[in-house]
């Protein structure tokens, strides 16, 4: 392993800045970059880039804490992130991340004794409908199974770098089972921006207005009325953001789209630009979908020589814009609108206080539009073929098709474009997933549903989603479920605000204590209580929605708390004789009381 | 009518919420010409009989706190967790982040002034046996209500006294919870 002194290390930083321009705004790409050459961030790499980029070293040190793909220990030469998304589970995670971590000889979350590998869990990677699922060195591997880790242990033995595995390790499918407006391939490159040249910027919005388009990202804003808000902004200069952080866990409908359909998903940030008067476009893609990276580049470079991107497009005298790809580092709250921009200047990923929002002030102080993947693929298809194409389809307050995730206890796991109405049970019986016991709409901060409620439909007006759509059959646990989802958010949190930062581990600790039936039922009570502080004085939507699992779960299905539950009474919230271990110890102790019961009251 | 009876018990704390309850100074008269005091360092009553209120200053630091906490649940109707340290662990928590081997060896081997020639640890049974943490109480028992502050100021503790003995749910005013 190649090992640098504090020299060599401010050196090597010193040319990673460089090739960044030793832009401080640039400092998570630059991280991304310092862990990738030398497996973590030294303490020497701190000082180095604290003093090249003009910035406090506890501002270097506060981002470089913040996301989990940078580290300030070494990761091995091999590293595994395994993703630990509810899905992969149900698939059988856990023993394969075992049996690597026993062919090698490694402890889950310590580097080998070598430093060559290290073993880590992650949270969801976006590849639940091939799970189990996992990174390497940031590339991805799916459809794990016994066969393919015993694979994989033979090479890492024979020390074969990651960049000579068998491609087809890393081949991600796209699982396309339904196309509509979108996946058809609505539209040729170029398409979108000639329309919005031609018919002009006021009347581009007002078709997007006529479509009735609104955010795909979850919240349903509509988008004429972004665009419009940001095109009003007093500024010289606007920015387009493309939110491609897609964290939500069962999510993966924006990688599917930024695979197979990016030259619309670019017509449309490109359209948005020429009707908001931005120069300057931003795609914020999550870490995990790093391998998406250069296919993208390929395509942005393409549209540059098409002249769909750069100075003057198609001619059009001071249509200038250009786009450019922001990696993420592991963080789901930076899919949040305000802490992706944090992101994109190079800060830890806190939400901002809003107002003033995004389209006032967004990236550098600049009026921002963020929109969703989705929304963008959408109005790059609205310009082209105008708002009635679009609002034919779907339902009244939510128009047009929604790309639903569908991952979990179902025979045909993969991407359903379906226009919004849909059913859940439409969809499971689509998917091959009826008789499920449970359908999580929206991911863990979404909606969770029970067989009779399977005839809500997908649509702004009953069950709002970012695309998550999480099956699960008969016989699984639902405490089980909330608990894994609780330790997410709890993981997930920024710590910027107490409801959030100190209710999502509060919370979790209380669902472990459900789940291994050390709870009363009246030790429910304070946390239905917590979660409605959460649910209202969190900070963001993360603090706002980390409690739905558990209520939704508990309102839902009852009786897998009923059978857990010890009593009606509290139980002790800790092992008391447990904690009386330590002391008994040290003093040599063993008489009466020296022991407590475990016992309610 | 027979008199309300309530008890108050000092756990893991400083004493400074009973200093608090002592603050209501006149109010005092009204509350003896209707409640009396069970188990209390105001009566020095050892055992708790069955109480009305229980009020609850502390966390829950070691084997005895327990026992006490749980006497309280069994013989109060409503039970009270009286300040900072009661709700949250408070001061006596601050050890948590110190295993609890180097805090004994503070205290008994290695602390200033400190003189232990045989070096060992005190193993007598009149002394409560150390929890590896301190917890606050409602890890332990059901707890009724919760008066925050360090200590809860006289007002308060009297504003939940009253509501309680005029048959309230007690309720404290913004202005009661606000300290800056
Ligand atoms: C914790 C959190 C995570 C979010 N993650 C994403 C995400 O991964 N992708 C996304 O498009 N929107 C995400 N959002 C919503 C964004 O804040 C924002 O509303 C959205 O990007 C706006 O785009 P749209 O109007 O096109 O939906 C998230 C919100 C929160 C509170
Ligand atoms: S709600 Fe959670 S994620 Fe959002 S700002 Fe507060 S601590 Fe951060």
């Amino acid at each position: 392993m190649e090992s640098l002194d504090d020299e060599g290390v401010v050196l090597r930083v010193g040319e990673v800045a460089a090739r960044h321009g030793d832009d401080p705004h640039r400092l998570v790409q630059i991280l991304r970059d310092v862990q990738a050459a030398l497996h973590h961030v030294p303490a020497a790499a701190l000082d180095g880039l604290a003093q090249r980029l003009g910035l406090a070293r506890v501002q270097v040190e506060g981002v470089a804490t913040f996301y989990s793909h940078l580290s300030a220990t070494a990761r091995g030469h091999y590293h595994f992130l395994f993703s630990d998304g509810y899905t992969d589970r149900m698939l059988g995670r856990e023993a394969l991340v075992e049996q690597l971590c026993a062919a090698l000889g490694v402890e889950r979350g310590v580097p080998s004794a070598d430093g060559r590998v290290t073993i880590e869990d992650t949270a969801c990677t976006g590849l639940c409908d091939q799970g189990p699922a996992g990174l390497v060195n940031g590339r991805p591997l799916s459809g794990l199974g016994p066969m393919r880790i015993e694979t994989i242990a033979g090479l890492v033995k024979l020390g074969v770098p990651v960049d000579e595995w068998p491609q087809e390790l890393f081949d991600v499918a796209d699982n396309i089972h339904r196309r509509d407006l979108l996946l058809a391939g609505p539209i040729q490159s170029g398409d979108g921006v000639r329309a919005v040249l031609e018919r002009g910027a006021e009347a581009t919005l007002a078709e997007v207005e006529r479509a009735g388009l609104r955010g795909r990202g979850g919240a349903g804003f509509p988008t004429a009325r972004k665009w419009g808000f940001c095109r009003q902004a007093e500024a010289d200069e606007r920015v387009v953001a493309c939110n491609a952080d897609e964290g939500e866990p069962g999510t993966f409908k924006d990688r599917v789209l930024l695979h197979t359909q990016p030259d619309l998903v670019f017509e449309g940030m490109t359209v948005c630009a020429r009707v908001i008067g931005a120069r300057r476009g931003l795609v914020y893609l999550r870490g995990e979908y790093a391998f998406l990276r250069e296919p993208l580049e390929a395509v942005l470079a393409e549209r540059r020589r098409q002249g769909l991107l750069g100075k003057a497009i198609l001619g059009a005298e001071g249509f200038d814009f250009d786009i450019e790809i922001h990696l993420g580092a592991g963080a789901y709250i930076c899919g949040e609108e305000s802490a992706m921009i944090e992101s994109l200047e190079g800060h830890r990923g806190t939400p901002r206080i809003r107002p003033p929002f995004p389209v006032v002030s967004g990236y550098l102080g600049l009026p921002t539009v963020v929109d969703n993947v989705e929304s963008f693929a959408a109005a790059g298809a609205i310009a082209a073929h105008g708002g009635d194409w679009f609002c034919a389809c779907g339902t009244a307050e939510s128009t047009g098709t929604k790309l639903l995730s569908v991952a979990g206890d179902c025979a045909r796991p993969g991407i359903y474009e379906f226009p919004f109405g849909v059913t859940v049970a439409e969809v499971l019986e689509a998917c091959g997933g009826s008789g499920a016991r449970a359908v999580q709409v929206g991911g863990p901060s979404g909606t969770c549903i029970g067989q009779t409620e399977f005839s809500r439909r997908i649509a702004f007006e009953d069950l709002a989603t970012g695309g998550a759509f999480t099956v699960f059959g008969p016989g699984r646990d639902m405490v089980e479920v909330a608990l894994h989802h609780s330790r997410f958010f709890a993981h997930e949190s920024c710590g910027f605000c107490t409801p959030c930062r100190v209710g999502t581990s509060v919370l979790a600790q209380g669902l472990e204590r459900i789940a291994r039936g050390g709870a009363g039922r009246a030790d429910l009570e304070p946390l239905k209580q917590l979660s409605g502080v959460m649910r209202s004085m969190s900070h963001c939507g993360l603090g706002m929605t980390a409690a739905n699992p558990f209520m939704q779960t508990l309102e839902r299905f009852p009786e897998d708390y009923e059978e857990r539950l010890a009593g009606d009474d509290v139980m002790p919230a800790f092992d008391l004789d447990a904690a009386l271990a330590e002391a008994r110890a040290l003093s040599g102790r063993d008489d009466a009381h020296a022991h407590l019961e475990q016992r309610h009251g | 009518m027979s008199k309300i009876r309530i008890a108050t018990t000092s756990l893991a704390g400083c004493f400074g919420c009973h200093m608090s309850i002592l603050d209501i100074d006149e109010k005092l008269f009204d509350l003896a010409a209707v409640a009396e005091f069970d188990r209390s360092p105001i009566t020095d009553i050892k055992q708790c009989g069955p109480c009305d209120i229980g009020i609850v200053e502390g966390g829950v630091c070691n084997a005895e706190n327990v026992e006490v906490l749980r006497e309280f649940r069994r013989h109060c109707k409503v039970l009270i967790a009286c300040g900072a340290c009661a709700i949250t662990g408070g001061i006596p928590a601050l050890r948590n982040g110190v295993p609890l081997v180097e805090c004994m060896a503070e205290a008994y081997l290695d602390g200033i002034g400190t003189e232990n020639p045989s070096r060992t640890v005190p193993n007598d049974p009149e002394l409560p046996l150390l929890l590896n943490r301190v917890h606050p109480i409602q890890e332990v028992v059901r707890i009724d209500h919760f008066l925050p502050g360090c200590p809860p100021p006289a007002e308060a503790i009297w504003q939940a006294i009253s509501d309680l003995l005029a048959g309230r749910e007690p309720t404290l005013s913004y202005t009661q919870l606000h300290y800056d």
